[in-house]
């Protein structure tokens, strides 16, 4: 009876291993579950990175209440064109990392090889014009700190305060990126290899999320940084 | 219950409408910053931004057509952020409303 027992059991969890897919972890029901889980875990690191933001915003928001010339001036500073520029490269590699998660659920391999790099090469070009507008910063004596120089600035003390903040958003969404880009090149190494199929793309479809996100994060930065207070100013 | 995650693939027009309205989103906010619209500038550009970072959530992002559970998750991050911001902006906002007693 025992013996019984032991071999229908042990006839089930070879039933269950014979459809066993080799990147379903044991501790899942089945790739649904498991692609699920992944998703949410991703999701719970995101709302942690947006209240990391958020706390920046939210410093951004309070100080701009308090010194509003300020920072009507100091913004004045930075490149609307430059920035819309940009905000267009981000978009476009969002575009390109969705259709890398597209096609690897398609199990195209050449194409999410060519979507990933893509998507680097994208990223490369942003964070290439971010460098730009950072070195015309520094030129303009822009930096706060002691040979800070703000020419036609109001309140130049508090306008310090829009460039510490400039540079500690626009710097830690660099930083993402740069992340990013180490992630991405695992990645593109990895689906070259073939590690990746229709059924099980997890790692390309939760740094998609990533990806994205940090594109919503300058999606806010772009209007905050760039556009207060353009009124009567030509746009180009 | 388990909700069935099924297997959604988006189709590529969906992608390429959303991007065409991110793009033209991006050059419609940088272009009405140079309008005059008094303290409403500042609502009209980040209005702007949230429908932007809604579209790229709901679609790249494939909330849209995930579960109930990924939904709330992102609902109750948002949410979290709000009280963040609006709690504290708030007080901001009103400190003026009042005299201070004494002052």
């Amino acid at each position: 009876m025992s013996s019984h027992a032991a071999s229908s059991h042990t006839s089930a969890v070879v039933g269950h291993e014979s459809a066993h897919d080799p990147n379903l972890k044991h501790h899942f029901e089945n790739a649904d579950q498991q692609k699920e889980s992944a998703s949410i875990g991703m999701w719970v690191f995101l709302l942690t990175e947006l209240m990391f933001f958020g706390g920046l915003f939210l410093a951004y928001f309070v100080y701009r209440q308090w010194y509003p010339a300020a920072f009507i001036s100091a913004s004045n500073k930075t490149d609307v064109l430059i920035g819309a520029i940009n905000t267009t490269v981000l978009i476009c590699s969002s575009l390109t990392m969705a259709l890398a998660v597209h096609y690897a659920s398609l199990g195209k391999k050449q194409l999410l090889v060519f979507f990933l790099i893509a998507t680097l090469l994208l990223g490369g070009i942003f964070l290439g014009v971010k460098g730009y507008e950072y070195h015309d910063k520094w030129v303009h004596h822009e930096i706060p700190g002691e040979h800070f120089e703000c020419e036609g600035c109001q309140d130049a003390g508090h306008a310090q305060l829009f460039f510490s903040l400039y540079f500690g958003m626009t710097g830690l969404h660099a930083s993402h990126m740069i992340i990013g880009f180490g992630i991405l090149l695992v990645l593109i190494f990895q689906a070259n290899r073939g590690d990746f199929t229709a059924k099980w793309y997890t790692p390309v479809e939760m740094f998609g999320l990533y990806w994205h996100f940090v594109d919503i994060v300058w999606i806010f930065l772009f209007p905050l940084l760039y556009l207060i207070d353009r009124v009567g100013r030509p746009l180009l | 219950m388990q909700e069935h995650s099924e297997h959604h693939i988006v189709p590529k027009r969906v992608y390429a409408l959303v991007f065409t309205t991110l793009i033209i989103m991006t050059w419609v906010t940088a272009w009405i910053s140079t309008v005059d619209l008094g303290p409403m500038n500042i609502w009209v550009a980040l209005s702007i931004a949230v429908f932007k970072a809604s579209i790229v959530v709901l679609f790249f992002m494939h909330v849209k057509y995930g579960t109930r559970l990924t939904k709330m998750i992102v609902c109750s991050g948002i949410l979290w952020l709000m009280f963040l911001l609006f709690v504290t902006m708030g007080d901001m906002w009103t400190r003026g409303w009042m005299g201070v007693p004494g002052r």
